[in-house]
């Protein structure tokens, strides 16, 4: 099933007072549960502009994963996608990623790939450091600027 | 209908074409540049994505960026709004070779019409009335240059095939200043557009801008929707325009709509558009034509009651036009005055916080805005903020309701062309109809 949808879900459920959702397509389901300890659920969408009431009832929910749904963004250096496209964490499908959480990098490491129109842009660290974090799904969609991995 | 659209451009237009995409269930996907997150389009839309930094070459006009989004967000089509890429013809191509459909003409429709002197000659062909000119591009040899405006006569006006919205134009009276003019001209047009071919027309001296709307399917049907008296200009930019133009010789009319629906049968034109005239003396004069959505839409959309962007992305998902022409009819006066963030006198451009905005309301009066209380306007992009239209029965009534409603419009924190606006309504000439081009710079200097 694909990341999107389930990311799609998952915001779905956090924009309403639904505490479960199970989907099945074809022979894949997914069930998604409401933790008991209310994670991160947004209270409601962001903050609409005061001079207006909107009939929409669940506006803008970003395309690609969005940060501020999200929690907290690890403290680090990040490493930001310079176009829109796809996020890749491993030069060519079944191969090894490029790097792990935890792993050593120099400045000029290839970190991970984003594909836009057909062309695979390999994405280098700007600094030396460590493998914080990373924040996006091999396969997912990242807009210009997003974070995409953390380097400590 | 089209699934997905992804509205590739900012501001007042994506949120008329999100309106549009949403009354026909269409899901709206919202690029922007990292300046303008929040937009109220970008809000609203079922999708937003960050397509660039501020700078427009590096976002809006970034056409891998806008077919990436479009990738990565299984979008079906494309609508360019106006501006930015919207008269590309090789955005319009690149669109549609990756797989989407692209709302609007197609490429070669685009690229026929950004020709200048191609656009001329196709629709001489197809019998609209043009402008005494040089039939072509201007030779670089001197004397026949000065041929050719002794045969169209003094003052004549040369003009940049690539440019268009009065770019690239040098108005010349006497023989002594024509070749040298042609020459700079030429070589500004190459700077600017990347082609210095150039030509010449008859230059008149007090005319009208009237412009007729027009709807195509590119399956054989095409109808026009009337026109518009855009004449309040500065700077060849439209500052208020009308539906329809008043006192114009019925006749001319009738014959000048007639040749812009055959000429789009003609050109197989496809989705909206706008012939672009000179009106002197009861005559018509085709100068150029846009092919895409533009700013002053809603006048007409209040007159005949048909939705353009709505049509638009019709005819874009291959539906042959719905209303046919003896379906139109023209009813009442519509206004629109262009409010612009910038000083109502100097013309300065005002970015910043808009601490309260608001918009006047009532029947007749409608505001295609996405400015909102504590919106900040940026600095990186053109100062249009809002469109202030409003309909009458008559031009009379239209014109009270729009002084009244600009009475009522409130934008602070920002400087505004506000009283400027107030000030045309209450114009003595402009209450009479009728001004020419050159009315409001005139105005403008005295005051």
């Amino acid at each position: 099933m694909d990341i999107r949808k389930v990311k799609k879900l998952i915001e779905l459920l956090e924009e309403s007072n639904i505490s479960e959702i199970e989907i099945q397509e074809g022979e894949e389901s997914v069930r998604i549960s409401r933790h008991p300890n209310g994670f991160g659920a947004m209270q409601q969408p962001m903050v609409m502009p005061q001079a207006m009431a909107p009939a929409a009832a669940a506006p803008a929910a970003s395309g690609a994963p969005a940060s501020d749904a999200a929690p907290a963004q690890p403290a680090g250096h990040a490493v930001t996608s310079p176009m829109v496209g796809t996020f890749y964490r491993s030069p060519a499908p079944g191969s090894k990623a490029f790097v792990e959480v935890g792993q050593s990098i120099k400045k000029g490491d290839t970190v991970c790939i984003v594909e836009a129109m057909k062309m695979m842009n390999q994405i280098e660290a700007d600094k030396d450091g460590v493998i914080e974090a990373i924040l996006v799904e091999d396969g997912e969609p990242v807009e210009f600027d997003q974070p995409m991995i953390i380097i400590n | 209908m089209l699934d997905k659209v992804l509205i590739a451009n900012r501001g007042e237009i994506a949120l008329r074409i999100l309106r549009a995409c949403k009354e026909l269930g269409i899901k709206t996907v919202a690029v922007h540049s990292k300046a303008d997150r929040e937009l109220m389009h970008v809000r609203l839309a079922d999708e937003a994505v960050c397509i660039g930094p501020a700078a427009s070459a590096k976002s809006y006009l970034n056409i891998p960026a806008l077919i990436s989004a479009a990738e990565v967000t299984d979008s079906s089509a494309i609508h360019p709004g106006y501006g930015f890429l919207s008269e590309n013809a090789n955005f319009a191509e690149q669109v549609e070779r990756s797989g989407f459909t692209f709302v609007g003409p197609r490429a070669e429709t685009i690229r026929l019409m950004g020709d200048k002197v191609s656009a001329i000659n196709a629709m001489k062909a197809a019998g609209v009335p043009t402008v005494p000119g040089s039939d072509g591009p201007l030779p670089e040899d001197d004397a026949e240059i000065r041929r050719i405006a002794g045969r169209i006569g003094y003052p004549v006006i040369i003009k940049a095939a690539s440019g268009g919205g009065g770019r690239g134009m040098r108005v010349v009276r006497n023989d002594d200043e024509v070749a040298k003019a042609a020459s700079i001209t030429r070589s500004e047009a190459a700077a600017a557009f990347g082609d210095g071919t150039v030509y010449m027309e008859k230059f008149l001296e007090n005319p009208r801008h009237v412009e007729i709307q027009v709807l195509a399917d590119g399956q054989g049907n095409a109808i026009h929707l009337y026109d518009r008296d855009c004449s309040l200009q500065r700077r060849h930019q439209k500052v208020l325009e009308e539906a329809p133009a008043p006192h114009i010789d019925p006749e001319a009319r009738a014959r000048v709509l007639k040749s812009c629906t055959d000429a789009c049968i003609e050109i197989n034109y496809r989705g909206a558009g706008t012939f672009e005239f000179l009106y002197e003396d009861g005559e018509f004069f085709f100068i150029e034509m846009n092919t895409r959505v533009q700013v002053e839409h809603p006048v007409t959309e209040m007159v005949t009651g048909v939705d353009i962007v709505k049509e638009q992305l019709r005819i874009a998902c291959g539906q042959p036009l719905s209303i046919r022409q003896q379906d139109v009819e023209l009813r009442g006066h519509a206004f629109e005055c262009r409010i612009n963030a910038e000083d109502a006198r100097t013309f300065m451009p005002s970015p910043g916080k808009i601490n309260l905005y608001h918009a006047p309301g009532g029947l007749g009066v409608r505001m295609d805005s996405h400015i909102y209380t504590g919106y900040s306007v940026p600095p990186h992009y053109d100062s249009l903020i809002g469109k202030l239209i409003t309909w009458g029965a008559d031009r009379e009534i239209a014109l009270v309701r729009m002084r009244n409603a600009l009475d009522e419009l409130l934008v602070e924190g920002i400087k505004t062309n506000i009283d400027l606006q107030k000030d045309l309504v209450r114009d003595n000439a402009f209450q009479k109809g009728g001004v020419n081009i050159h009315y409001l710079e005139k105005k403008l200097g005295l005051s």
